[in-house]
């Protein structure tokens, strides 16, 4: 149920961000979604990929902090309202976001958003019982 | 382990009675054969047979790094160049270098005390010395060597950089003994990391390092990583290069200076006043044997005290403790004295960071800014923009709490920071010069 994702220091300097595309790129990583956090001097790219562990190692080469975590992909209905019922249920399990950014493709009719949550098993918990589809980790890397 | 018992072990009043007796001859031949000092005692009014106890020595005047340049390149020398043997010359990073000549004898008796600064750090004739200090102008690599061979130690010249070879070296000659800067030991071993090495497959126990202020916890930091213990050892080439003062191995406090060579004051750097036996101030030294360039109260900018209190090694020789820093690399921010070596102490405790950190100071519509730059570790690197940021704000904090002043912290990518094979550089000042 929860899926792989690198996350990479990057200084706020003109070049990092293409340097680091580049070096998952030329190692035949294909990027599937990311999100980048930033403060005026660094920023943090958080990238959910086919191969993860191919994607740290040569980044780690290359001399970058590279950290590997897990996030939730959960579906969202394409629709109004969609994504706030699953905000709803995650507030009344007393569940934290600690961020979330969206999918680029969809999963059928419905659209895929990647959560970080403190405690991942209880949301993963509370998410299914209320009858939310958490997508398994290998359908979101392979899509 | 001491290697002369008789000299290394002095009674007080006869390492006294040897210094005004060498400090007389001294006065002396610098008066005879030194234009500059016939002057500037001439201007105080003072003449060598004025010395007649050490404490006379106050009334004579201060010899400054920049009388060296105005003397520049022989100038201060009181031995004709058929007499000098050595030329050696600090790095000169503001103008012309400062230039110091040796003779046959002056080399003899730095090998000595750098011998027993050798023994006193532990080493020995079955030791196998890796002298990573550099080899050329700078006396750090020279210096060293000699005192090893005196020692009858086996000493490898490596000289600086290559660090990869150095590596390679340690591992197989079985290096037991390491001596470099501070900083390039810690550049040492982040290499032996990075190649996936482990240092407890190498020999060296004992680590002797010197020509940069560095502190008590880079210290524990440095004997960590390489398994070793560290010793301080203190040195400059306008006095003599390494081999001045240094640390025993049985008490790591304070460092021995050699007083039948090198007489030490402690002086106000204000008003030049002498200031008592265990009081910071200003490190002042005149050489007592010293032929080719002797000088006469030399105004060190390293600021210490004097450690008159006998040590448990036996040796009957002042310390000096460990330096806080050179009145040189003082950097005034905002009207605040900050020292590089104070801002380390603070990094040096944040195990989230590397210990590679470079100042940068520059001004703001009128107002000092102070910029630290440390590299994120992996420790440390999170997904999470709060983690950082907690972290760069506890390091602003720790150095407001002990400075008094705001800095900002950059935190940087790994291996950003420059390295450095000799002398750290620490500091870059943007600051327009007055």
């Amino acid at each position: 149920m929860k899926v792989d994702q690198i996350s990479i220091f990057i200084e706020n300097k003109s070049g990092r961000l293409a340097e680091v595309t580049r070096v998952i790129g030329e190692a035949g990583v294909n990027i599937r979604a990311l999100s980048l956090a930033d403060t005026s001097d660094f920023g943090i790219l958080r990238l959910i990929v086919d191969k993860a562990d191919l994607a740290r190692d040569v980044l780690k080469d290359k001399g970058f902090t590279v950290n590997k975590t897990q996030v939730v992909g959960v579906e969202v209905p394409d629709r109004p309202l969609g994504l706030s019922r699953i905000l709803q249920v995650l507030d009344e399990s007393r569940i934290n976001v600690e961020y979330m950014y969206a999918f680029v493709e969809r999963c059928g009719e419905n659209a895929v958003i990647i959560f970080r949550f403190d405690n991942l098993e209880e949301a993963i918990e509370a998410l299914t019982a209320n009858g939310i589809n958490v997508l398994p980790g290998e359908r979101i890397s392979g899509m | 382990m001491l290697w002369n018992d008789e000299f290394e072990t002095l009674p007080r009043e006869a390492i006294e009675s040897l210094q005004l007796k060498r400090l007389r001859q001294t006065l002396e031949r610098v008066n005879a054969t030194v234009p500059f000092y016939r002057e500037s005692f001439r201007k105080s009014g003072v003449a060598p047979d004025q010395l007649k106890s050490l404490k006379d020595l106050e009334r004579f005047p201060f010899t400054l790094k920049q009388d060296m340049r105005d003397n520049y390149p022989y100038g201060l020398f009181a031995a004709p160049l058929e007499q000098i043997v050595r030329i050696h010359a600090s790095s000169g990073t503001t103008g012309k270098p400062t230039v110091v000549g040796y003779t046959r004898r002056d080399i003899e008796i730095w090998a000595e005390v750098m011998a027993r600064s050798f023994a006193a750090a532990g080493a020995q004739k079955s030791d196998v010395i890796h002298n990573a200090y550099g080899y050329g102008l700078f006396t750090g690599g020279l210096g060293a060597h000699y005192g090893a061979e005196k020692l009858g130690a086996s000493v490898i010249p490596m000289s600086g950089g290559n660090t990869r070879k150095q590596i390679m070296i340690m591992e197989d000659f079985g290096s037991t003994v390491l001596t470099c800067t501070p900083s390039y030991s810690l550049f040492l071993a982040e290499t032996v990391r990075e190649l996936g090495k482990d240092i407890r497959n190498f020999k060296l126990k004992t680590g002797i390092f010197g020509a940069e202020p560095w502190s008590e916890q880079m210290r524990d930091q440095i004997e960590a990583a390489l398994n070793i213990k560290a010793i301080d050892i203190y040195g400059l080439s306008e006095i003599l290069g390494p081999g001045v003062a240094i640390e025993c191995v049985e008490a790591q406090n304070g460092l021995h200076i050699w007083e039948d060579h090198f007489y030490p004051e402690i002086i106000d750097p204000q008003t030049g006043d002498v200031l008592a036996d265990g009081e910071k101030g200003e490190l002042v030294i005149t050489t007592l044997t010293k032929e080719g360039i002797p000088l006469i109260r030399y105004r060190t900018r390293d600021i210490t005290r004097l450690i008159a209190e006998p040590c448990l090694c036996g040796r009957t020789h002042k310390r000096i403790e460990r330096l806080s820093g050179r009145s040189d690399d003082m950097l005034i921010i905002r009207g605040v004295n900050v020292f590089p070596s104070q801002i380390e102490s603070v990094l040096i405790n944040i195990e989230e960071i590397e210990p590679h950190y470079l100042l940068i100071v520059d001004r703001e519509e009128n107002l000092d800014t102070l910029e630290v730059q440390v590299e994120v570790n992996e420790r440390a690197f999170s997904d999470e923009i709060k983690v950082l940021q907690t972290l760069s704000n506890r390091i602003r904090g720790e150095i407001k709490d002990l400075l008094g002043i705001t800095c900002k912290v950059r935190l940087v990518e790994p291996k950003t920071i420059a390295r450095s094979e000799g002398k750290a550089k620490r500091v870059i000042d943007n600051r327009p010069k007055a």
